[in-house]
């Protein structure tokens, strides 16, 4: 009953969405008040009923109802609440029911929040929300409903993929999704102007707060499935360059690049058609994403199970999201006028070019991502991009876009002094001369490009951190004063400052970890030694224990170095029987300066010891530090006033501490 | 500086950008586009001594039921069903990899071995893929059970 409800409210949802999308555009249009009235108790409505629906489905999760097939093919009684739960979206169907809950839901937000929007873009904004909404929600019901019944109901369901049963992908799809469908928001505020004619400050400092939380939630996504890959893989590896890792981070840089052409926008009135081109592109990159996965018309390890029906239905969607926007833009792009062009050495200067850098990377990802597509499509042989394509494309854009995301903090608006900003520069270039030239000459000559990669790291922060001290006026008065200034620093500022130094942490670790990987494969017999990277590790024995679902086979290691280190490291290797799959659980001890990385394998018939792969992963932990402070930032960053949702659109003056000369 | 030559600084780094950017591009796609070939074409690419040994390929099939010899280096056979090719691989397997499942290995080709530095299995275990779905067609040995 429970079941039907949901499938009941899901399709009155889609009526909902229908009359959302239509009838507050043509109110808006016509100024007719009471049309336009319908958009926020419809936004409301919609987002409570595809809830319900969303409920319903996780509470047939939870009871085990076997008669409804996704719950059969997708859920066993015997695993744990948690992974029951994650069940509902570690499917297809499920997924993408959480997919429109969180479009409506980011809908329902700007109905509830956005009493200080103007109320013909309000409208206008969940009118367009409301049309995505009803596309995927029609491909919901059309192709892909989770709430369909099976009867003869099975005894038990085929359990969930023992892979995805680990808290750090559980949390994966719902993180990665809020980021995804985010960009629906600025999407929609960007069609919704495009449709008004109008963008303008106001516009631009209502946009930032959902791109800026969009982006965090994205970064916090693709981070934790990378983590996930990092340590339930078993290959030491984070990131391999798979198209299905490409879809995410592609509206990543896009949405990279608009956070911070926003800025421009609201700041200097300029760039508008390149915010609002950038906003359709980042939500258009989504889509892709979305369909590459689901289509199946790509060979990645984290392909769903494919029906061309579906891929055919999103292909569709996309082509009309997109394409419509595009002709809009081509048709009202022309009338947004700027406030005219820039100084090319000033701080807009900076962020035009580090824009047009990371739109190129993204699109030069998209091209060797969709390449193989091209050449299957014109019959000329099935082929695949590698991960060196992507290394040798991206890495050389970013580092110009480094050097000068260093810069342009320093650079005042309108009219920045070179001269000046390297003048405050020189510490910290010359820090990261030396780092660079100390890593070639100490550690590593073999590689230049490790030195360059530190090198542009230590630039990175240094430069940041340059930043914040000329901020606070550091040196420059009393040190007192210096900490007066640093606790009253906009939270905004506080923002930047962490994730360009996140940044720059995270390009260390990645550096490192991809040049200096210790890696050892071997046999080993109990009360065997191997030494790694200067640790010392002896098999203890393998013995086999009994996990809530599974059997596994659990090594135990005992690393040494030195006196004072006694570490016992533990893998797993587990057998899951609903379904039949085995899975590794890395043991990772985590240090400053790297990973200890523990795997155990199959046994070897002939000798009787077990394989074994030990890694040392150096500077990984910088990477995910990196990564969490970058999170930070944005999370900062969006509890500062300035950007409250619909901030009252008086321009204050900045609070004291902007640099004053 | 003029605004006619603000413009034009602009729309000159914007060139010299794309420049970069392009041919970065054809330089990295010359080398890294890889070819996928089924059990069938190797064999016969290798007789026409088509296949130099410092080519990387992919190929995909069936993991050959009872071919698997595990060990630091692993060897198995994999199949499109009318020839098969001795593949080689050190490290681990992946945890979905199994005989009779369909896999894609990435590698190098040479005196009959292909020596694999990256072997894929899926993560969802009933999908088939697209590759190996081909191979199997061009040989003929497709069954539309396969698909499950």
């Amino acid at each position: 009953m429970i079941v039907e409800i949901g499938h009941f409210s899901l399709v009155l949802a889609l009526f909902i969405a229908g009359l959302q999308g239509t009838l507050p555009i043509i109110g808006a249009h016509r100024n007719n008040h009471s049309l336009m009235a319908v958009a926020t108790p419809a936004a409301i409505i919609q987002f409570i009923l595809i809830l319900g629906s969303f409920i319903a489905l996780t509470y047939a999760f939870l009871v085990s109802d076997f008669s409804v097939i996704n719950v059969a093919s997708n859920s066993h009684t015997e695993k744990p609440t948690l992974y029951k739960i994650s069940g509902v979206w570690g499917n297809h169907e499920g997924s993408m029911l959480l997919w429109a809950l969180i479009l409506a839901g980011y809908g329902a937000a700007i109905a509830a929040f956005g009493e200080n929007l103007r109320p013909t873009l309000k409208v206008r904004i969940l009118g367009v929300q409301a049309l995505i909404g009803t596309g995927i929600l029609a491909f919901i019901l059309l192709t892909s409903n989770p709430f369909l019944r099976l009867t003869p109901a099975p005894v038990n369901g085929n359990g969930l993929n023992p892979l995805l049963q680990d808290p750090g992908l559980a949390f994966h799809p719902p993180l990665l999704y809020l980021g995804y469908v985010g960009l629906s928001l600025t999407f929609s505020f960007a069609v919704a102007a495009l449709i008004e004619g109008r963008v303008d400050a106001a516009w631009a400092r209502w946009v930032r707060p959902w791109t800026l939380a969009a982006w965090g939630f994205l970064t916090g996504g693709i981070v934790l499935g990378s983590w996930w890959a990092y340590y339930e893989l078993g290959w030491g590896g984070w990131w391999f360059w798979d198209p299905v890792e490409n879809a995410s981070f592609m509206p990543w840089l896009a949405a990279t690049a608009l956070l911070h052409s926003a800025i421009v926008s609201e700041k200097r009135d300029g760039l508008k058609a390149w915010t609002i081109f950038l906003a359709i592109m980042a939500f258009g990159l989504s889509l892709l994403g979305t369909f590459l996965v689901r289509s199946g018309v790509i060979t990645s390890v984290h392909a769903f199970a494919s029906d061309p029906t579906r891929g055919v239905f999103i292909l569709l969607l996309l082509i009309v999201t997109i394409g419509g926007a595009f002709i809009l833009f081509a048709w009202r792009g022309p009338t947004l006028k700027g406030a005219g062009l820039f100084q090319p050495v000033s701080r807009e200067g900076g962020l035009v070019i580090n824009n047009f850098l990371l739109t190129v990377a993204a699109a030069s990802i998209l091209l060797g991502t969709l390449y193989p597509l091209f050449i299957d499509v014109l019959k000329l042989g099935k082929v695949s991009v590698g991960a060196p394509y992507f290394e040798s494309v991206f890495v050389p854009m970013m580092i110009p876009m480094i050097a000068i995301m260093g810069l342009a903090p320093l650079l005042k608006w309108k009219r920045g002094d070179f001269k000046t900003a390297i003048e405050k520069l020189k510490f910290a270039i010359a820090l990261s001369i030396i780092g660079g030239l100390f890593v070639w000459i100490l550690i590593d000559r073999a590689s230049a490009f490790t030195s360059l990669g530190m090198t542009i790291s230590l630039w990175l922060l240094t430069a940041t951190l340059t930043e914040l001290a000329g901020r606070i006026k550091l040196f420059r008065g009393p040190l007192s004063e210096s900490i007066n200034y640093l606790f009253r620093q906009p939270r905004a500022s506080w923002g930047m400052t962490l994730a360009h130094a996140g940044l720059a942490i995270a390009i260390a670790g990645i550096t490192a970890s991809s040049s200096w990987k210790v890696e050892s494969i071997q046999i080993m017999k109990f009360g065997d030694q191997v030494n790694v990277a200067g640790y010392n590790y002896t098999l203890k024995h393998v013995r086999e224990i009994q996990g809530p679902n599974y059997k596994a086979l659990r090594g135990t290691f005992i690393v040494n170095k030195g006196d004072d280190i006694n570490w016992v490291l533990e893998p797993e290797k587990r057998f899951y029987t609903d379904p039949v799959m085995t899975t590794t659980e890395a043991a990772i001890r985590p240090t400053f300066l790297g990973d200890l990385y523990a795997v155990v394998g199959d046994r070897d018939e002939k000798s009787g010891g077990y394989i074994t792969r030990i890694y040392f992963n150096p500077l990984v932990p910088w990477m995910w530090t990196g990564a969490i402070i970058m999170v930070l930032g944005a999370g900062i960053s969006l509890t500062d006033r300035r950007h409250r949702v619909g901030a009252p659109s008086s321009n204050k003056i900045p609070a004291p501490g902007i640099p004053a000369e | 500086m003029k605004r006619k030559h603000k413009r034009l600084l602009f729309v000159a780094l914007g060139i010299l950008i794309l420049a970069a950017a392009a041919s970065l591009i054809l330089f990295a796609f010359k080398g890294n586009i890889i070819f996928f070939l089924s059990p069938t074409e190797i064999t016969e690419k290798s007789k026409k001594n088509e296949i130099s040994p410092q080519q990387r390929l992919r190929i995909g099939g069936l993991v050959e039921k009872g071919s698997l010899t595990k060990g630091v280096i692993n060897r198995f056979k994999v199949t499109d069903l009318n020839k098969s090719i001795i593949v080689e691989f050190k490290g681990l397997l992946p945890d979905l990899f199994r005989e009779g499942q369909g896999i894609v290995a990435e590698g190098r080709y040479n005196n009959a071995v292909f020596t694999a530095s990256e072997v894929l299995a899926k993560h969802d275990e009933t999908y088939m893929p697209p590759e190996v779905a081909e191979a199997l067609k061009k040989s003929g040995k497709w069954k539309p059970t396969l698909e499950k």
